[in-house]
């Protein structure tokens, strides 16, 4: 058993890339390994700036030898065909073996030395690496993430000759740059290289540097009593821009506490990889900073810290005059007013129609979260203004919280700040949903407004392409519907998106549908506010928002509604429409599937069984947050002791009826007591009869797990029924009866789910 | 500290320390281009001659004029007119970090008690349709040079991949002499201040970029320029093949005079993809032109 070690030594690697790269040098590695029959004990990648390092311990001297079989013609078969197949496996016919009549040629291949193998395995997985982004440098080809310096490739204690892109392999490797002498050094193997690098001040492991950045942050700070606001991502980024990371507390002008953390925050991060520093008698930010430098500094970072603060100093300062413009009274309408000028999706429009539409269904979608609708629509229309403010053109990521510190200072209603804040949850699976009902109400709007958008004008999520981040929007609508139990159909609410399409009326074009029966638009004279003759009209109109794909005209008249006759004169062009959207039962159907996909995906992550998942979608409820409850109550009762019962019943009747369907159609009348029915029989006849209005209403009720109970508490008359009773009897009469009555117990069972579809 | 005894450089010994330093790396050393250009990539002795096989080694000082940047000489850290010390090497030495590093001990940059880093930061300018991969090099936090090895110009691979190091002169002076106001950086040795030779520059043309130059005029010369550049280029003459430097000279007089209109909100939001992308085609046809012109030589 052997060792290996590649470094692959070169120009400072982006901190965004290194963890990634580690991984991908480990699994190409490891799978080409296998390819050639070689095993290992352990195999890790390491990587800092300036190196991507690969160890393998346990590796054989030299592969397995194998042996391959051949197939060859037949017993029999023509001369040219045997010939053919000696030329191709270059042996003569004695050296064939025959089996089960077929020539088969048995070819050793020799088993050849690790070290013959591991050149062409380093060659190919350099050339085929998977950097986000490579470089050529010089008049080189070939391609690299930055220039590549130096390669050790030592395997077994000797170096294996290599070479590529005009780099030859060795031994040596080089410590830090500024800290170290600067000369080449040798090393024999792992141990010595780690320990080679640590003495030139060279920390090769990125987890080791990590720790070392938080337990000597942690000291730091500590020392001047206060924290480290952590941050993971920072963490990892400065832990790919260092090779001896050195943790070094500077000093902040008090001056800049004055802005909102957020605001200090994302400037020490986004702009200078600073961590924040929280006073711990205070617990609020401190007017500190923690650098993780790469040196340990004769002047023990004195210039460092100055030469940083100064910076941040700048930064801030930017931030403290952007803070003062955006405070100016009268900005939320200016703000607005801008956003006419900006384009959210040629196919959608504008930022401000877009504000538009989330404020119209703020207004509709409130009652359903039980919050108040004019607050809802105030919010909502205020809700982007901060994208045209200095801050966010400055920190994107504020957008939403400046929006509610703006707010805020201009007085408005604690929940329409609030809204404003919050309206971008959740964002992801580790944020959280808005608590207020406002702020829940406009967040729904945003994201109901993107997906519907999208969907209507067929860009939709394929495969691993999500441009517009659809899915993840979606999960933050179920994770709302489902956190403030929100009664809707999914139709429902596209239904109330066609109805925004009215914001597009204007002064110089109409909305404009062509459905079945008529045609028709709501144009200049609608926007203009005539709204008196219109009323009748746009009720009808509204309607045929659903019935008819919907196009943006240009144009400065209405045309009114216009039965479809035969020749029908003063029609526009659709083909000049400025926007088109799909017809809404084309949307609404493929936004149904969508959601049930990303529903199912969400539980499957929390944990439900898959098949419970599926028979409580069978079920077909529109109303999303019902078919978790009714997941929720299937999952409970079959992981209870009622659970068997209900399964065992419904397997049973499930049996007889599936083997009947096969022969023709199964009664579906309610079933009877016969004149001289077993006692089995009319027992579980009365039951059946006298226990479905008692399941509609718990359906009704939404006591799923009582209903299933209920039906599961049925198994002792079932058993008997199907033990002491021939369903298929000779009288016609009794086998119809029998069957309507199992029909019966299944079409209360399929109520609450399709237990078919458990495994 | 006990290091820096040495009095740090003035603005112009800065210059001149970089010229010695890659005057004796066999660059030749050049005087600004004399057309007004927004960042020193411009000057033809990077952008074109990055183009084709030909070795050439390079160095000069570039003003950099940025309209909309103007402050009327108020903010300590922001000019419409700044400078910027170019280095283009190519085909890029293999030990051109150690050359870049050799360059700021020579202006004085301790790197015992500094932190020099190199932070991922890929350049592109799409007004040439040029593209590399580099870092932005850091100093205590401090962004001090551009440097970038040159994959694309013109929208064309390059055939030799070029180095360029692109320092920013006022910002790497006042961190050497440790001022925190531009305008307060020692010019020379003789009590010569920065804001003694640029201050009224600053005000007159924050005022000319903002207020006083006239739209219709500049829109005028733009649309004059773009139709020299085609005009010269499909001009026969005397020597026989196209004139592309004349021609992409205009081109660069047509992107300050966009950059003009800008700093007068004179382009609207709709045009602005318009504006850019006529002069990157302009651009890009120079840059093919002299490319193929190039390969002949």
């Amino acid at each position: 058993m052997a060792h290996l070690l590649i470094e692959l030594f070169s120009e400072e690697i982006p901190a965004r890339m290194q963890l990634q790269a580690a991984r991908d040098f480990e699994r190409l590695f490891g799978d080409k390994l296998k390819a050639q029959g070689l095993s290992w004990e352990t195999l890790k990648a390491y990587v800092g700036p300036r190196r991507l390092a690969l160890h393998v311990e346990g590796l054989p001297l030299e592969q397995a030898a194998v042996s391959e079989e051949v197939k060859g013609p037949k017993e029999g078969a023509p001369e040219q065909a045997m010939a053919g197949f000696l030329r191709k496996v270059g042996l003569t016919q004695d050296q064939l073996v025959l089996e089960n009549g077929v020539w088969l040629a048995r070819i050793e291949k020799p088993a050849k030395q690790t070290a013959e193998v591991l050149p062409g395995i380093l060659e190919e997985v350099i050339l085929v690496f998977p950097w986000p982004k490579s470089m050529r440098s010089g008049t080189s080809s070939f391609r690299w993430v930055r220039p590549l310096k130096r390669i050790i490739f030592l395997f077994d204690g000797a170096v294996i000759p290599f070479e590529i892109g005009g780099v030859a392999s060795g031994n040596l490797t080089q410590g830090h740059r500024f800290l170290s002498s600067g000369e080449p050094f040798a090393v024999s193997d792992f141990k010595s290289y780690k320990q080679g690098l640590k003495d030139a001040f060279v920390v090769l492991d990125h987890a080791e540097r990590q720790s070392i950045i938080i337990e000597k942050a942690y000291k730091v700070t500590a020392e001047a009593g206060c924290a480290l606001m952590e941050d993971h991502g920072l963490l990892e980024e400065v832990a790919g821009l260092n090779e001896w990371p050195t943790p070094l507390l500077g000093d902040m002008d008090p001056k800049f506490l004055t802005l909102p953390p957020e605001v200090i925050k994302t400037s020490m991060r986004t702009h200078q990889k600073y961590f924040a520093v929280r006073d711990l008698s205070t617990q609020k930010m401190a007017a500190k900073f923690l650098i993780v430098s790469n040196m340990k500094a004769a002047d023990k970072g004195a210039e460092i810290k100055r030469g940083n603060a100064k910076v941040l100093s700048a930064r801030l300062s930017d931030g403290v005059f952007f803070w003062s413009e955006d405070n100016r009274k009268g900005n939320f309408d200016q703000w607005l007013a801008k956003l006419n000028g900006v384009t959210f999706h040629a196919k959608l429009g504008t930022m401000a129609q877009r504000v538009a539409r989330i404020e119209a269904l703020a207004g509709q979608l409130a009652p359903l979260l039980r919050a108040d609708a004019g607050m809802a629509s105030e919010a909502a229309r205020l809700a982007k203004a901060d994208l045209a403010s200095y801050m966010v053109g400055e920190f994107p990521e504020l957008q939403g919280i400046m929006g509610g510190y703006y707010a805020e200072a201009a007085k408005l209603a604690g929940d329409v700040s609030e809204a404003i804040r919050e309206h971008y949850k959740p964002q992801g699976p580790s944020d959280s949903v808005p608590e207020g009902a406002v702020s829940a109400a406009v967040a729904l709007a945003d994201k109901i407004d993107t997906l519907v958008g999208f969907f209507a004008i067929d860009e939709k999520p394929t495969g691993s392409k999500d441009p517009f981040a659809l899915r993840r929007a979606a999960l933050g609508v179920l994770r709302i519907l489902r956190q403030h139990n929100v009664r809707a159909s999914l139709a429902d609410l596209v239904a109330l998106w066609y109805q925004t399409l009215l914001i597009y009326a204007g002064p110089n074009q109409a909305v404009y549908v062509d459905t079945e029966n008529w045609r028709g638009s709501a144009g200049p004279r609608w926007a203009e506010g005539e709204t008196e003759v219109y009323e009748n009209y746009l009720r009808d109109f509204r309607a045929g928002l659903l019935e008819s794909p919907v196009w943006v005209i240009p144009t400065d008249r209405d045309y009114d509604l216009d039965i479809k006759f035969e020749h029908v004169t003063n029609a526009p062009k659709v083909d000049n429409a400025r926007l088109s959207f799909r017809d809404y039962r084309t949307v609404s159907a493929e936004f149904a599937d969508f959601f049930a996909d990303r529903l199912k995906v969400m539980l499957k992550d929390e944990g439900v069984r898959f098949d419970v998942i599926e028979a409580a979608f069978a079920a077909k409820d529109d109303d999303l947050v019902r078919t978790i409850a009714r997941i929720r109550a299937l999952e409970e009762v079959l992981s209870g002791k009622d659970g068997e019962a209900l399964e065992a019943g419904f397997k049973r009747i499930a049996n007889i009826l599936n083997a009947e369907t096969k022969k023709g159609a199964v009664p579906d009348h309610a079933p009877k007591v016969l004149p001289g029915a077993p006692e089995v029989e009319v027992t579980l006849v009365h039951k059946a009869l006298s226990l479905a209005p008692t399941i509609d209403k718990q359906i009704d009720d939404e006591r799923f797990a009582e209903a299933l109970a209920a039906l599961a508490a049925l198994r002792p008359d079932i058993d008997a029924f199907l033990d002491g009773v021939l369903v298929n009897s000779e009288v016609p009469a009794e086998r119809e009866n029998r069957l309507a009555l199992l029909n019966a117990l299944r079409r209360l069972m399929d109520s609450v789910a399709d237990l078919s579809k458990l495994a | 500290m006990a290091k820096d005894t040495k009095a740090p450089l003035s603005f112009q010994d800065l210059i001149l320390t970089l010229h010695h330093y890659w005057s004796a790396q066999g660059c030749v050393v050049l005087q600004p281009y004399d057309v007004e250009v927004g960042a020193g990539t411009l000057h033809p002795a990077t952008v074109l001659r990055a183009l084709g096989k030909k070795p050439w080694k390079a160095a000069y000082v570039q003003p950099s004029r940025r309209p909309v940047d103007g402050r009327y000489g108020e903010n300590p850290n922001r000019l419409q007119h700044y400078y910027q010390y170019q280095v283009i090497l190519k085909p890029n030495p293999d030990n051109l970090q150690d050359l870049y590093l050799g360059s700021l001990k020579a202006i004085g940059l301790d790197t015992d008690v500094h932190d020099i880093r190199f932070v991922e930061d890929d350049w592109e300018n799409p007004t040439v349709g040029a593209w590399g991969l580099g870092w932005e090099v850091w100093c205590d936090g401090m962004e001090v040079t551009q440097y970038t090895y040159f994959q694309g110009v013109g929208g064309i691979e390059v055939d030799v991949v070029s180095g360029e190091l692109t320092y920013g002169l006022e910002r790497l002076a006042m961190y050497l002499q440790n001022v925190d106001n531009v305008y307060d950086l020692k010019f020379n040795n003789d009590g010569v201040k920065y804001g003694d030779v640029f201050k009224e520059q600053e005000r007159q043309f924050s005022a000319f970029n903002f207020e006083a130059s006239d739209v219709p005029t500049l829109k005028r010369q733009f649309e004059d320029m773009e139709r020299q550049v085609t005009k010269i280029l499909n001009t026969e003459n005397s020597l026989g093949y196209k004139l592309v430097l004349p021609a992409y000279d205009h081109v660069l007089k047509a992107s300050h005079l966009f950059n003009l209109m800008d700093a007068r909100g004179a382009i609207a939001v709709a045009e602005r993809q318009s504006y850019i992308g006529r002069i990157r085609d302009l651009c890009k046809a120079c840059a093919l032109e002299w490319a193929a012109q190039e390969e002949a030589r």
